[in-house]
């Protein structure tokens, strides 16, 4: 095993939930700069997967590295994002009565205490990085605008902003094109295509037409484990792929 | 980007300009009008006059310290005359003791409801007390210790929305009802009163009511800006983003519950400096101070005033206040049933308050 290699391992994992197995000894990796998508039906456990990277849910047994010295299983969530690891959920949760620029300052990373945020000011460093996620994200015209006047669309961009702000080395994205327009979903795939390469992102999605546009190597999981991996091509000709999907 | 790098968004604090201009006016107009204004003239502000204007600006910075937690951070605290009633008291203690050997049995160091009591000596917690400077730390370290240890149980317990409204109004409960015993050593039900002087200075000369009217408004612009500070800090702004989204802020990394004990805290600290500054004016503290209504009101107050903008909540206190001693005097039976309406009315029709009525003060 070469774990220099990789930026996330996991091995062998295995979650049961009152002996229903919603992840039966998973092994999945994740190259750096990557954009991994993953599908699968429901209850394939994509969701409980992305729970067990970001410490929220912790596996009966198995491994999960977050590169070559990372233990995640070792570390609580806020250490877990610390050490690198963002994760957007489904739905968007943005400061709807904060702006924009104030939603991604909140983002920054630093100290975290009272005292500390009360004699905050912006640096020119962070005004610059903030500025630099704002063109990013496509939101600078919208830098002064309130959350809650944005689009629903536009509220995901800012929410992946706000992951971004800490320069996460992986970026977990859970249905990020659900319930957008046909044009703010081209913008999303865009956006993260343009992630990738700086960030891992893994994506898990439904919608096989968004997949296919943005995926270079797609994963398909099922009953807990993987059952097909390679391009969106290789995947949708799998015979296992077809009869897990069309239920033949 | 010209933008100074200390602002997040753009627009200024026009509301908080204007209010302090007024402060500023009412504190060089109220001595002008006192002292240099002939009491024969029309012009002429009573010394009763000005003890009103006194408490409704205690009023009003009680509403500014309901209005940080409330408006800012979503905390409803329904016991928030509880802090103010403990700087009162604070002060009332240091009051009680000025006046010596003056009292009715003329004991030179206990107060007159002590012989009264049989008390033999002076209760160790009135130790102290005798000095202007312990009473001034006791009514700001008093509601503070009690809004630290309060608030560090109910925050660390995740007790957060009605449940704390809840819990408050029955701290303010417990609190009145221990004050009103007469073994607490507090004077019972009869509190505190016939005050004779206030650091040498007669309380019951124009003169000192001039100053402490002058102190009054001086306490309330510096609690103001101090206010206007957290809130436009970047704290102000993890305290906006704990009111709309307390789990997403967690996950951001930032201490909710700190946050909320640290401006509780304070929120507390200026509730009791405005009690201790209302005692010396009105001249009484009793427990009835700490009854729930109370705190009631100053919510309705904010309400009516206009939440989440502080000086809203200022004028909602004055503004209130002066239509309470109008009806209470014209239409005593009334007045429940007006402050009943305004706050329905308020509610439905300008969620905003009086203030949102103004449409100039909104930050462009």
């Amino acid at each position: 095993m070469k774990r220099f290699e990789k930026r996330l391992y996991l091995e062998d994992l295995t979650v049961s939930f009152d002996g229903f197995k919603a992840l039966n000894e998973l092994t999945l990796y994740v190259e750096p700069g990557e954009l991994l998508c993953i599908i699968g039906p429901n209850g394939a456990g994509k969701t409980t997967m992305m729970d067990v990277i970001t410490g929220k849910t912790r596996p009966d047994s198995g491994t999960a590295w977050f590169g070559s010295n990372v233990d995640l299983l070792q570390l609580s969530e806020p250490e877990i994002v610390r050490a690198g690891v963002g994760r957007k959920f489904q739905k968007p949760t943005v400061f709807e009565q904060l702006t924009v620029f104030e939603n991604l300052e909140l983002s920054l990373a630093g100290d975290r205490s009272f005292l500390r945020t009360l004699c905050a000011r912006i640096s020119t460093a962070q005004q610059k990085r903030i500025d630099e996620v704002l063109e990013i994200i496509g939101l600078s015209a919208q830098r002064w605008a309130a959350g809650k006047i944005l689009s629903h669309g536009q509220k995901q961009w800012l929410e992946i902003g706000m992951l971004l702000m800490q320069n996460p080395e992986l970026l977990l994205v859970d249905e990020p094109v659900a319930g957008m327009t046909p044009s703010e979903i081209d913008r999303t795939a865009e956006l993260l295509l343009s992630l990738a390469g700086e960030h891992s992102v893994v994506v898990v999605e439904h919608d096989m037409a968004f997949v296919r546009s943005i995926a270079r190597r797609v994963v398909v999981l099922h009953e807990g484990r993987v059952i097909a991996e390679g391009d969106m091509e290789k995947v949708q000709k799998n015979p296992r792929v077809i009869e897990v999907y069309l239920g033949v | 980007m010209t933008f100074p790098l200390w602002k997040t968004r753009p627009g200024g604090d026009r509301g908080g300009a204007w209010f302090l201009a007024v402060l500023f006016v009412v504190a060089v107009a109220v001595p002008i009008l006192n002292q240099a204004v002939p009491s024969s003239s029309a012009f002429h502000l009573s010394a009763f006059g000005i003890t009103l204007i006194g408490k409704y600006l205690c009023y009003g910075m009680l509403a500014l310290s309901v209005d940080l937690i409330w408006g800012y951070c979503g905390i409803l605290s329904l016991g928030h005359a509880a802090f103010f009633s403990l700087g009162g008291y604070a002060i009332g203690m240091y009051l009680m003791r000025q006046i010596g050997p003056r009292g009715v049995y003329g004991n030179p160091i206990l107060p007159d409801f002590m012989v009264f009591l049989n008390y033999k000596s002076l209760p160790w917690f009135w130790y102290g007390f005798n000095h202007f400077s312990f009473a001034l730390l006791m009514m700001v370290l008093a509601p503070g210790l009690l809004a630290l240890v309060f608030g560090w149980f109910a925050f660390r317990s995740r007790v957060t929305g009605v449940y704390f409204s809840i819990i408050t109004q029955a701290l303010t409960y417990a609190l009145m009802l221990a004050f009103f015993r007469n073994d607490m050593g507090f004077g019972g039900n009869n509190g505190f009163t016939d005050f004779k002087d206030i650091m040498g200075f007669d309380l019951h000369s124009d003169g000192t009511h001039v100053v402490l009217l002058v102190c009054t408004v001086v306490a309330l612009a510096a609690s103001y800006m101090a206010c206007r500070t957290i809130v436009e800090s970047r704290a102000g702004r993890v305290i906006r983003a704990i009111r709309d989204a307390e789990s997403r802020t967690r996950f951001l990394g930032y201490p909710v519950e700190s946050f909320k004990l640290w401006l509780f805290v304070f929120s507390g600290i200026i509730a009791g400096i405005a009690g201790a500054l209302y005692v010396p004016q009105v001249g009484i503290i009793n427990p009835s101070e700490f009854a729930p209504i109370n705190s009631i009101e100053a919510v309705i107050w904010v309400a009516v005033g206009g939440r989440g903008t502080l000086y809203g909540a200022i004028a909602g206190a004055v503004l209130v206040n002066y239509a309470k001693t109008y009806l209470t005097g014209a239409f005593p039976e009334v007045w429940l049933y007006a402050l009943g309406a305004l706050f329905v009315l308020v509610t439905v029709f300008l969620p905003r308050g009086i203030i949102g009525l103004l449409p100039t003060l909104e930050k462009k």
